[in-house]
């Protein structure tokens, strides 16, 4: 998909799916080879007051949208697309009044399976909250849809 | 500082723990959790193990077409099940750490309440294992099935 119709799309899904705008997810660039999306921080993120750290949930929200996003923006056409599985490592904690960042790829897609990494930081890249790995179903037919097919 | 007071700073789930255990009620322990608090999970005694339940509510969607709710909402809550479930039956004095968690998703998730059952598999002295099931209206027939690593801290 084209990175201005990845754009047009992503506007329409983060403000069309309930859940993706309750958590003001945004996207910060995207492209065929992957997405990254900005999560801002709230109160009701926190998991744990006294430590002063971000529960994982929210982290998994973010991952799990932004990994959905990363087959679309790699497939050549949008297709509906069902999560099989995710698999999240908690690497460090994620802090409190931090923004959450995410960027995933796709880096594998068949015709009827797409296989997902992502990547979760606050400050530095290079000291992520988070890494996961999952995989998506594609659409039964697994071939780009087509207008004529519809005659 | 009166005893109850250093009590509650020693370990703040102490009373939210007896109240569950002694009652059956969880609204304080999962009050103790802001997040747990914000998805407005609740959780009861079911056969004396408690059972996790998450209302429905129109921002937790994820495909209005269908409609169905977020993935991350079902994972959200199954984590959620599994530590408010530590945090009730330990007596630790922090929210357990996530270590890892691993979903597969089964169905889709439909626009009503949410189940949970939580299984702890190893309760060592530093880390636990707990297995998830998600089910909305038949048990039988789970949404989601989950696997979790909490790292645990035990009072000195």
């Amino acid at each position: 998909m084209s990175t201005q119709n990845l754009e047009t799309i992503a506007a329409a899904f983060l403000g069309y799916i309930p859940h993706m705008r309750e958590c003001g997810l945004s996207l910060v660039r995207g492209s065929p080879e992957g997405v990254e999306l900005r999560m801002p921080f709230r109160e009701d993120w926190v998991g744990d007051p006294i430590r002063g750290v971000l529960h994982t949930g929210p982290i998994t929200v973010l991952v799990d949208s932004a990994s959905g996003f990363a087959v679309l923006a790699a497939t050549p056409v949008p297709e509906t697309i069902a999560t099989l599985d995710l698999r999240m490592d908690y690497l460090r904690p994620a802090l409190r009044d931090k923004d959450l960042h995410c960027r995933a790829e796709c880096f594998r897609l068949t015709s009827q399976i797409a296989f997902v990494r992502a990547t979760v930081w606050q400050d530095d890249r290079e000291q992520p909250v988070a890494i996961s790995q999952s995989a998506f179903m594609r659409s039964s037919t697994g071939k780009p849809w087509k207008p004529e097919a519809r005659a | 500082m009166s005893d109850a007071v250093t009590d509650s700073l020693a370990d703040p789930f102490r009373e939210a723990r007896r109240l569950a255990r002694e009652s059956g009620d969880f609204s304080v322990l999962v009050a103790t959790v802001p997040y747990a608090r914000y998805l407005g999970v609740q959780l009861s005694l079911h056969e004396g193990r408690p059972r996790a339940m998450l209302p429905f509510r129109q921002e937790l969607v994820g495909n209005p077409r269908l409609p169905a709710l977020h993935g991350g909402i079902t994972a959200a809550f199954m984590e959620n099940a599994a530590m408010l479930h530590l945090l009730y039956q330990l007596e630790t004095t922090r929210v357990p750490k996530s270590i890892d968690f691993s979903i597969d998703y089964l169905l889709p998730a439909r626009t009503e309440e949410l189940y949970a059952d939580c299984e702890i598999g190893r309760m060592g002295s530093r880390v636990a294992q707990a297995t998830i099931r998600c089910w909305q209206k038949s048990q039988d027939r789970p949404v989601a099935v989950a696997r979790a690593h909490f790292l645990l801290m035990t009072p000195e």
